[in-house]
């Protein structure tokens, strides 16, 4: 991933969170204080997920939150939360989510080389445990470079 | 042959099916246009779709098409995407 898209303050390991809306603030927030997205993005991801449904967790135990592009992004990016306590989205197959990837692009052309690379790194079906079981920002920078 | 991959805001979980759809069918060597949008494109981007790739939850939201609608569980695995195209393309 041009890794400067996850940056280390983008990364917050065993976050409590009470529930699926509050893992998906601390994913924004965890945006906002790489200086990835304006603190209104985390709004805009819960939002996402209120108006179509939990679609966003798309594999088991992990949740990929993102909104639209638009003035609450500044920057193409990833953050990485990851939960002490796993919490249920309301999804049919992939529930409970221990690990919140937040993604804000700026731009709908410009992310398809950055979602490329998680998808070299998640369509390993061990990243989400080893992600979970991470206990440093090493550990998770190890995991999410490992396909570079 | 065109498919279309759905998700709410057309970046992100779209980008991961059309990016995992796009390796699934070389390997299969189908020859096919992948491209990612949300709902409110859907009626322009999927005019004339084959497939339409989405989650459980969009399908009401999508309604009536001439498309296959496949709805894919695990958005990393190629296995499940492998068996689902080739189900709705053969």
């Amino acid at each position: 991933m041009a890794l400067p898209a996850l940056p280390r303050d983008a990364i917050v390991l065993g976050a409590e969170a009470t529930d699926w809306r509050d893992a998906v603030r601390l994913a924004g927030a965890a945006l906002t204080a790489a200086g990835i997205a304006r603190p209104g993005y985390a709004g805009e991801m819960v939002r996402m997920i209120e108006e179509h449904g939990p679609y966003v967790v798309i594999a088991p135990g992990l949740a990929l939150a993102h909104a639209r592009p638009g003035p609450e992004v500044l920057a193409d990016g990833l953050a990485i939360v990851t939960l002490a306590t796993p919490v249920d989205f309301g999804h049919p197959y992939n529930d409970p989510v221990s690990v919140v990837l937040a993604l804000a692009v700026a731009s709908g052309d410009a992310h398809i080389a950055l979602v490329a690379e998680l998808a070299n790194i998640f369509n390993d079906s061990s990243a989400v445990a080893d992600l979970a079981a991470a206990r440093s920002v090493d550990d998770v920078m190890a995991i999410m470079g490992a396909a570079k | 042959m065109k498919i279309v991959a759905i998700c709410g805001a057309g970046i992100g979980s779209s980008g991961i099916l059309k990016v995992n759809a796009e390796r699934v069918l070389g390997r299969l060597g189908i020859q096919a246009e992948v491209t990612a949008a949300h709902l409110a494109s859907l009626a322009q981007d999927a005019a004339n779709a084959q497939v339409i790739l989405t989650s459980p939850e969009f399908v009401d939201a999508i309604g009536k098409t001439n498309a296959d609608i496949v709805i894919v569980e695990n958005y990393f695995d190629t296995a499940e995407l492998t068996r689902k195209l080739e189900a709705a393309l053969g």
